[in-house]
Formats: C-alpha cells, structure tokens, sequence
C-alpha cells in the first residue's frame, strides 16, 4: 500500500490541486487512482498521456493527473479527443466521463467515436445522476427512482452502456464497480493497451445526491449494495435474462480485433500521395 | 490574362492550405460543403487529417482538440452550424486555443434560405457565445481576397491564440473569377509562438509583454492543464479576484493594443467625399459600383471596404466623423455592423441599406441611399 501511495503521489499535481473537491466517501477517487495504476504499471510516458474531461464532478478529475490535461465543455470530451488524437496518434489518449456527460449530453459523441473506432480509453464513471448540480435524474437512473428532476420517480429506461458501445462498434467494452478495485486497474490497463475505442464503465455511487434522496444509506452501503449486487461475466452466463435484471455483469464485455481510426487514416494519406504522385508523372 | 478560374470556396480551401492548416473537422452544410470537400481531397496529400464529425459541435471540439496537439485546424459552415459552435467557441476564447472557423452566410433565422447569401451573421460573430470575449471577424468580397484573409485569418490566431471568424457569404463562397494566386514565396506565414523554458517554469496563461502567452502543444513535456473555467497563470481553475481580472484585461488587450496589426480595410476617394460608403462581403462589390458611378455624376462620395469586421475600425469613424462626413452602410441584414457605426458616429450621420431576404443589394439601392444622403 505505502509502495503504491508513492508511484500515486508521482502522477498527481501535488504542488496545487489538493485536497479535491469530490465529497468525502465518493468512488471517482477510486476510479482516477485505478487510471494512475494502469498508467504506472503499463510505465507510459506521462509526457505522452493525454486526459480529457467533459462537465460534472467525474470533469474534475484531470486537474489532478500530471499528464496534458484538459477539461472540456459538457458532453463534447470525446470530440476533443478524436481531433488531438488525429493530430497525435502517437498519444495515448483517455477521456472520463460521467454518465449523463457521456450519454445524455455528449451520447451522439459516444455512438459515433465508437463507430469509428478511433484509438481513444473512454472511462465512464458511472453513478446514476448528476452529482455536481444536485442529484437530478441522469439517463442510468434506474426506472422508478428518484432524482431532484423526478420528484415522483423516474419513468425513463436507464441506457445499458455497455450493450450501447457494442452495438455501436467499440472495439473493447468492459466494466467493473470501484469496489473491485483489482479489477477495476487490470480493465482499464486492458482498455490502454486494446487498439481502437475502448470503454471501461466504471460503476460508483452518489451518497450525496442520489443515495440520499433514494434512501441508499451511508457511502459504506452503498459500496457494499455494489459488492452485492456486482456477478461475473463468466457467473453472469448460467444466470437468465430475469436473474441479472438488477445486477452488474463485470469483467470484460465484448472484445473485436478492428483497425484503428488513426491507422486507417494513414492508409488514406499514403493512397492520396500515391495517386497525386501519379497525376503528376 | 493569367490565373485560374476559382471558387471563393475553393480559394478558402487553397488560403487554409498555403496557410499551413492541417487539419479539418467538419459537417455538411450548404453553403459551405465545397471546402470540406476539397479540405477532404487535399489535406492526405500533405500529411494532413480530415474528418467529417456527427455536427457541428463535434467538428469545433475537434478542430480544437487537434490544434492543442500543435496543428493548425480549421472548420467551415454556415448560420445554422455556426449557432451549434457557439459554445465551443467561447471555449477557444477562455483556453486560447488558435482556429480557424468559416461561416458561409446564408439567410436565416433557422432553416433560412440556404442557397442564398446574407451578412445576418455579424453580430452572432461578436456576441454569439456566452460572456465577454474578444474575438477577430473577416469578411472577404471577392475570390482572391478570400484566399488572402484566410491565410490571415491562421495568421491572426496563431499569433494572438485566439478563435478567428472568416465571415464568407454565399455570393464569395459560390462565385467564380479569374484569379491569379500569390506565389507560394511571397506568402507571409505566422505560425503560434511555443515556449523555450524548460517545463517548471511554463506557465500557459502567463502575462507577457506582448500580450499573448507562448502556446505549448500536448506530447511535447509541457503538461498542463486546460479548462474553460476561469483559470490563473497556469490553467488550473481559479476564483479568486485578483487572478480573474488580469485575465480579463489581458485577453481584451491582446486585441485592443493591437488594433492596428489586426484591422484592415481598403479607402477609396476618401479625402474629398462628403459621403462615405461602407461596405463589406459581396455587397462591397455593388458599393465600390455604385461610388463610381456617383463620382461619374459629380457627386462627392468614397467608399471604405472593411476586411477586418471585428474588431470594428473605430478610430477611423471616429475621425471621419469629426471631418463632417456623413456615411452609408450597405449590409445585408436589417441592420447589424450599422448599430456599431451609428453607435460611434451617431445616428443621424447614417442611412442604412438593408435587405434579408436573400438577395445582393444592387448598386441602384445603394445610389439611392447617397441621393437621399
């Protein structure tokens, strides 16, 4: 533990930045030390690791991380990801968001950076609202629940991220919860090393807003509703439709060998100069 | 005769090229397709990258997260793409981020007539995203001034590391003429000032005698942070009084001390006009006619093309103003940059001519407005 304090301590903007501005006992702190593990243990260049946010508390976490960082408008991270990984596809680019950044606002940016599969690690913190303006209803607020925007319960479906960046052709999908913190760090080195788009939806919670409006309890519970309610990919397949209705399937979800954006585009470049070579003989 | 026949939209295509833009983040959008589309042939032929985004606020955030990686950017649209950047616009504002952004006005509001020209887009340009700014706007009347201003326009923001507005309309952008291009030598190329400290002591948003602090790009080991928040020297988001005002005052006056690099315009019999005409954009095209033939018929009168809309030549009308001469503005809007004449010259120093309904005004229009001066 005290080992990994130190490596931590090398990715963080000490000098400025702390302590953070998260509510005690929230999991994006978990989720950004998970990100540093990956980034240490694959020993990545901090120089070459960019990290860009969108909006909302899970936005906050890049003024933190020694790496070039960039804090974005709401919704539109991915997009500034795709133009500075075109520009540096040498870069390893990872972009965090949270869920109504990543898919209410910015979800037409997420269905298309994963169709095109543009090499970028999209860690989406997931905790069913949204925490910095109070605990209005997100669109993963689970059916039935209560956001200040839902005084009377939710009547939206919640979105299935992970069936969402399948569909739409992400090379890697993956989640864990930040109670599985060991499999939380070993996804999303998984998801930096994975060429094409990756998503790593990281499960967490919002005692602050969500869990106090719905009555989920202390932080502590709600990371141990987490524990509970978390079954394995591998467990998950002898379970039917209806025994995994409210639980959260975890491990890795759907893995394609595609070729990457930034690599297909190379092969444009070349055929472009090819043929105005020619024209020109 | 020399020179090409070209395409305002073609020539802003070649502008951006010559100009060292790298890169093109765009969407559909008629009518200003033509530069995408030859933004998607060429820029592979020199290196570049082009992509077609989901809209319009995926192509500006794009175009700024390429030029954070140190490449010059660009995207082109017109009225209603140009609304859904708004946002991101004042994003390249409060980060600094150089770009390049193309307006092909059409007539609107919404839908509008998209095959038809207009300037209704001027004061959006100004004011259009949220929150004090400074911001650069150019207008270019003809084919060849669209490639010029467009390699000015990169110009412009690389050196002042801000967002810069070509405002074309549909007339410049669709139009063709014999054009003879500069020799790729004799074009001036500016390209954004990067730090040589060593990284600990960069500090991005740092005051500097020249106004404007050195850009480092993302990969280079520079490391810092950039937010839309209001930010201190080093980009981290700040509330504090004492670090916002500076800010503020350094952003306005990396534009207002350097009016004289940034405004241009072209005078034509000025000294001994009692009238001026102001005109901009393809209506300075029926202006500079109209100017003719009322000096044919003796009539005492100049006309002053604007390239540089924003920010607005002040001094110049200010100085106008005190000789005694009294102006006509000819826009086609129902009456935008002639606010800001009238605001400076006073309202009764100016006759408007405006139409929005998507067609030129004509020379005649414009003859009028100085008979009746």
């Amino acid at each position: 533990m005290k080992r990994e304090a130190q490596e931590a301590y090398q990715y963080l903007r000490h000098e400025k930045k702390f302590p953070n501005m998260w509510c005690a006992g929230c999991g994006i702190g978990i989720v950004m030390g998970s990100l540093i593990r990956a980034v240490a243990g694959l020993g990545l260049d901090k120089d070459q690791v960019a990290v860009i946010s969108g909006i909302g508390c899970t936005g906050r976490m890049p003024v933190y991380l020694d790496f070039n960082t960039m804090h974005t408008t709401h919704g539109r991270a991915l997009a500034f990801a795709t133009g500075l990984k075109m520009a540096r596809p040498d870069m390893t680019v990872i972009v965090v968001m949270g869920d109504g950044d990543a898919l209410a606002i910015g979800g037409n940016h997420f269905i298309h950076a994963a169709r095109r599969n543009v090499g970028l690690t999209a860690i989406i913190v997931n905790n069913s609202t949204y925490g910095m303006t109070g605990g209005q209803v997100s669109p993963t607020t689970p059916t039935g629940k209560l956001g200040t925007t839902a005084p009377y319960g939710n009547i939206e479906q919640s979105f299935p991220v992970a069936e969402l960046a399948k569909a739409a052709g992400a090379s890697l999908v993956a989640r864990s919860t930040v109670y599985h913190v060991a499999e939380l760090d070993r996804l999303i080195t998984k998801a930096l090393t994975k060429k094409g788009f990756s998503v790593v939806e990281a499960v967490s919670y919002c005692h602050t807003g969500y869990g106090r409006l719905n009555k989920a309890g202390r932080p502590a519970d709600m990371m141990r509703a987490l524990k509970e309610n978390a079954i394995t990919v591998k467990a998950a397949a002898k379970k039917s439709p209806e025994e995994l209705q409210d639980k959260i399937v975890r491990g890795v979800l759907h893995e394609a060998d595609l070729t990457e954006y930034t690599e297909l585009y190379a092969q444009i470049v070349a055929r472009a100069q090819s043929q105005s070579e020619e024209d020109q003989t | 005769m020399s020179g090409q026949l070209l395409q305002g939209n073609e020539a802003c295509a070649l502008g951006a090229l010559a100009a060292g833009c790298r890169f093109f983040g765009g969407y559909p959008i008629t009518p200003s397709s033509d530069i995408a589309e030859a933004m998607a042939r060429e820029l592979p032929k020199v290196g570049g990258t082009f992509i077609q985004m989901e809209d319009e606020i995926a192509s500006i955030a794009a175009v700024l997260g390429a030029s954070v990686g140190g490449v010059k950017s660009m995207t082109a649209t017109s009225g209603p793409g140009f609304s859904l950047m708004q946002e991101n616009i004042g994003y390249a504002a409060m980060a600094e981020i150089p770009c390049v952004i193309v307006n092909v006005q059409r007539a609107g509001p919404s839908t509008g007539l998209p095959t038809s020209p207009s300037q209704g887009d001027v004061m959006q340009a100004r004011w259009g995203t949220h929150g004090d700014h400074p911001i650069i706007a150019l207008s270019p009347s003809t084919v060849r001034e669209t490639f010029d201003l467009t390699v000015w326009a990169f110009n412009l923001s690389e050196k002042y590391r801000t967002p810069v507005i070509l405002l074309m309309d549909e007339v410049v952008g669709h139009m063709r003429e014999r054009t003879e291009l500069p020799p790729r030598a004799t074009i001036e190329v500016v390209d954004r000032f990067t730090p040589n400290v060593p990284p600990d002591w960069y500090f991005p948003y740092e005051e500097t005698s020249a106004d404007v602090p050195p850009i480092a790009s993302f990969g280079e080991g520079y490391r810092f942070h950039i937010t839309g928040l209001f930010h201190d020297r080093a980009g981290f988001p700040t509330q504090r009084l004492d670090e916002i005002q500076p800010w503020l005052e350094r952003v306005f006056k990396k534009v207002s001390r350097h009016e004289s690099d940034i405004i241009r315009l072209k005078e034509e019999w000025i000294k001994d006009a009692a009238t001026v005409v102001v005109a901009y954009g393809a209506t300075a095209r029926s202006a500079r006619e109209a100017v003719k033939i009322a000096r044919r018929r003796g009539r005492k009168v100049g006309l002053i093309k604007l390239f540089t809309l924003w920010p607005f030549p002040e001094e110049l009308f200010h100085r106008l103003a005190r000789q005694g001469k009294r102006f006509v503005i000819a826009e086609m809007n129902l009456g935008q940059l002639s606010l800001e004449l009238e605001r400076i010259v006073g309202r009764r120093k100016v006759r408007g001519v405006h139409r929005a309904d998507g067609q030129l005004i004509t020379p005649d229009e414009i003859l009028e407005a100085i008979r009746r001066r």
